[in-house]
């Protein structure tokens, strides 16, 4: 296991949407390096745990710190927590890279200008300078001929490659990947895991929610196995993939083999 | 019956006059109408209840109240007051040109707000969240991210609505404006010529029409280029340093 700084940190997570409660009370730690593959059928709260790092989704407990810095929350008047001081909130999100499952590229942007948006607006990057790192990175995911289309012109794995280049531009600290190939054609899932593949090797520190059981397996430093809003298991791949204590688990493994 | 060209080509200056009057009254209200309508629509398309709340007793009213209406409460009806009388307003509000352009614009700057506001609300989430993710406070996110892709969903509507403008002032006649109308009907006060004035006047409306027609289809290609982007065939057309 790496034993470089505590990159990212969750405490006693918990999440309801009404009566129902989503996450019970899940704490995690990735130190720097770190790849995490979050496991679970659907419905154990894993796209959720992932959503609620960045607030995309409001815990109703629970604490979440960044590089040590701990995000400052406080109740909303629509329940769960908020951040109390939203320039914390921009800052902390500025850190974390986030690909989502439809990509959420912005149509009416050419795939350079997706790229460069961020870094600019938010990081107030000169122009120059973010067209060079942008450029350096369609490069990096085999897309630089593209530079001037637009998502709409671009195949779901090519667009998911665009996303994850977007994300890089900002260089985080830590990049969260919601079930990054679930909505691509079998065909596509291979050159978006390529990519990733080769981030992890890079020693990027990376918290994955998927279902590629194989790649889960060949990347991770650690696996989380979530069960209705709790860890079931957690360990090195080897411990959870073939040697798991949970009947559970094993259950899931055999089913996804 | 009897048709005359020659008195249309007589009193053709006086429809050209009345054109630059319809002219002025569109784009001036249809410019300042949107300027009122986008902070309108995005208070419509808040979360906050009384932000929401608010601008809508004024949509309510120019939306289900006649333009005409509207325009002779502004023209006869603010001299009945004193106050506007004898107030650093009342220079414009005694011109039939102002109150035209007032009305006009409160009443298109309510249905576009209207319009933007649905553009607003029809941004996938998912694109907001993605700009969320990236730390963009919630006025970047406005600037760059909703309004940008909003403008472009409403162009279309707001094309339309931009005409029925177009065709409603019109109504500035009924207060002495010599629009195209206007002017139409002051010369056919005197001729005796209905059939070829008013059919003059009508040519002009369907001129600005097919003016303003053209200038849309020519906005949305630009606004919304990316669902008219073709990828180029060869490489080199992309980027001449790809070409080897």
């Amino acid at each position: 296991m790496s034993d470089g700084k505590v990159a990212l940190e969750l405490v006693d997570i918990h999440k309801s949407y009404g009566a129902l409660e989503v996450l019970k009370g899940v704490s995690l730690q990735a130190r720097d390096g770190e790849v995490i593959s979050i496991l679970g059928s659907s419905g154990s709260g894993k796209s959720t745990l992932l959503r609620c790092i960045n607030l995309l989704e409001r815990p109703s407990r629970g604490k979440i710190a960044i590089s040590g810095e701990e995000l400052v929350l406080k109740p909303a008047k629509e329940g769960g927590l908020q951040a109390a001081d939203p320039r914390q909130l921009e800052r902390m999100r500025s850190r974390i890279g986030f690909v989502f499952q439809s990509f959420n590229l912005w149509p009416h942007k050419s795939i350079l200008e997706n790229i460069i948006e961020a870094p600019t607006q938010v990081l107030r990057q000169p122009k120059e300078q973010a067209i060079a790192r942008a450029e350096q990175l369609l490069e990096r995911v085999g897309l630089l001929d593209k530079r001037n289309a637009y998502p709409a012109n671009l195949s779901g794995g090519q667009q998911q490659r665009i996303a994850i280049a977007r994300a890089l531009a900002m260089d985080p600290q830590v990049l969260l990947f919601d079930e990054p190939t679930s909505a691509l054609d079998p065909e596509l899932v291979n050159e978006v895991l390529a990519v990733m593949r080769s981030l992890a090797q890079e020693g990027r520190t990376m918290l994955i929610v998927t279902h590629e059981m194989r790649f889960a397996r060949e990347v991770s430093s650690q696996v989380v196995f979530l069960h209705q809003g709790q860890i079931e298991e957690a360990g090195s791949p080897a411990q959870v993939f073939d040697n798991p204590q949970s009947q559970r688990v094993r259950d899931f493994m055999a089913s996804h083999a | 019956m009897n048709w005359n060209w020659s008195v249309i080509i007589e009193h053709l200056p006086r429809l050209v006059d009345g054109m630059w009057v319809t002219l002025e009254l569109v784009f001036v209200s249809g410019i300042v109408g949107l300027l009122l309508a986008v902070p309108l629509a995005l208070m419509r398309a808040s979360h906050n209840r009384w932000l929401r709340l608010l601008p809508y007793a004024y949509i309510f009213f120019f939306r289900g109240t006649p333009l005409l209406v509207q325009i002779f409460l502004i023209y006869y009806g603010s001299s009945q007051f004193t106050f506007v009388r004898e107030s650093l307003l009342w220079p414009i509000l005694r011109e039939p040109y102002w109150c035209a352009i007032i009305a006009f614009t409160l009443n298109t700057s309510a249905y576009s707000a209207e319009l933007i506001r649905g553009a607003i609300q029809a941004v996938p989430k998912g694109e907001l969240e993605a700009a969320d993710a990236f730390g963009m406070s919630r006025a970047l996110k406005i600037r760059r991210i909703v309004l940008p892709r909003a403008f472009g969903i409403v162009l279309p509507a707001y094309g339309n609505e931009l005409i029925l403008m177009l065709k409603s002032s019109s109504l500035a006649s009924t207060i002495t404006l010599l629009d195209i109308t206007g002017a139409a009907r002051s010369i056919i006060a005197r001729t005796y010529t209905p059939l070829e004035i008013f059919f003059a006047a009508g040519m002009f409306y369907l001129l600005i029409a097919a003016v303003l027609i053209g200038a849309f289809r020519l906005l949305e290609r630009r606004l919304n280029r990316h669902q008219h982007y073709k990828l180029p065939e060869r490489i080199g057309e992309i980027d001449p340093r790809l070409a080897d």
